[in-house]
């Protein structure tokens, strides 16, 4: 895919979304690159006696999927500026997670080419369990 | 709506909104990128690969989106612990604790966050509220960290928002 320019973009456009399905290693992966060890994300027992069904997806790795999903957007002249998402459901394991994002405001600022979207995490029955925002910085046709 | 002379939020509390805790300084290595990405699943290889991230014009290994760093582990010096879920030390009746959402802001003009970097943390809380949901009453905590880079550039800064019920 291309580079997107500040002039393929308007208000309401979704943007490409980016599937993911965690296994419950990429969640042992996340635990070791972020730092974060709370057992309810790779130990069954543990969470389970802690009232939950089963393990849970780390919020934070659903925030850097939608991450993921921006970088991807802008790369490799735009720039990611703002992003992240409140925790609103919980993602099981071994289900599709599939990440969107649509453009709100098109808008300049100090010199700069920026879009605003939301973007979301939504779970197979379409409930969106990562709501957030973003803003990026895109790169004119024209320059700047 | 939590009734009047149930707060849990103290004078102590109060006193701390707004006041930065002590700097947590984080290392960004190229092995920690690479593993923060893989988590994630990046392709891009500017988070793997020094020199196709050179090739785009940045110093080394990009860190990805949402990795500020990794705080360094010393067991004879236990420090605070940084971003997220840390600054939790009040006393306060509710036992359970959830991660309320993440919101990381960038200032790319002050330069990207590269493998190399030494990035000073400072965090401060900036709020607290109570408020009841279907989980019953809880006190939310928002907080702000902001990174500081080993050239005194502010590089980026994350707003958190705990809640405890």
């Amino acid at each position: 895919m291309g580079q997107v320019y500040i002039e393929d973009v308007q208000v309401g456009q979704e943007i490409p979304s980016l599937k993911k399905n965690c296994s419950t290693q990429q969640l042992v992966i996340w635990a070791a690159g972020s730092g974060d060890f709370y057992q309810i994300h790779y130990d069954k027992d543990f969470a389970q006696a802690t009232g939950l069904k089963g393990l849970i997806v780390h919020g934070a790795l659903k925030n850097a999927f939608l991450g993921q999903l921006l970088h991807d957007w802008i790369s490799p002249a735009g720039e990611l500026r703002r992003f992240g998402c409140s925790y609103r459901g919980m993602d099981e394991p071994n289900q599709d997670i599939l990440c969107r994002g649509v453009v709100t405001r098109v808008f300049q600022e100090g010199g700069k080419h920026l879009v605003e979207l939301d973007v979301w995490t939504e779970n197979p029955q379409g409930k969106r369990t990562s709501p957030g925002t973003a803003v990026v910085a895109l790169p004119s046709r024209n320059g700047g | 709506m939590t009734q009047a002379g149930t707060s849990v939020i103290t004078d102590e509390m109060r006193a701390a909104v707004g006041v930065e805790g002590p700097p947590t300084v984080l290392e960004v290595e190229k092995t920690n990128c690479r593993m923060f990405a893989r988590a994630v699943g990046h392709a891009d290889p500017i988070f793997y690969d020094e020199e196709a991230a050179k090739a785009r014009g940045y110093r080394s290994i990009v860190a990805p989106p949402g990795f500020m760093g990794t705080p360094i582990y010393n067991p004879n010096r236990p420090a605070g612990v940084p971003g997220e879920m840390g600054g939790r030390g009040f006393s306060i009746p509710y036992k359970r604790v959830l991660n309320g959402g993440t919101d990381y802001e960038y200032f790319p003009e002050n330069g990207a966050i590269c493998a190399g970097d030494t990035i000073t943390a400072r965090t401060k809380i900036t709020g607290f509220e109570e408020t009841t949901g279907s989980l019953g009453p809880m006190l939310i905590t928002r907080r702000e960290t902001t990174y500081t880079n080993q050239d005194g550039k502010v590089v980026a800064k994350m707003y958190g928002t705990v809640i405890q019920y």
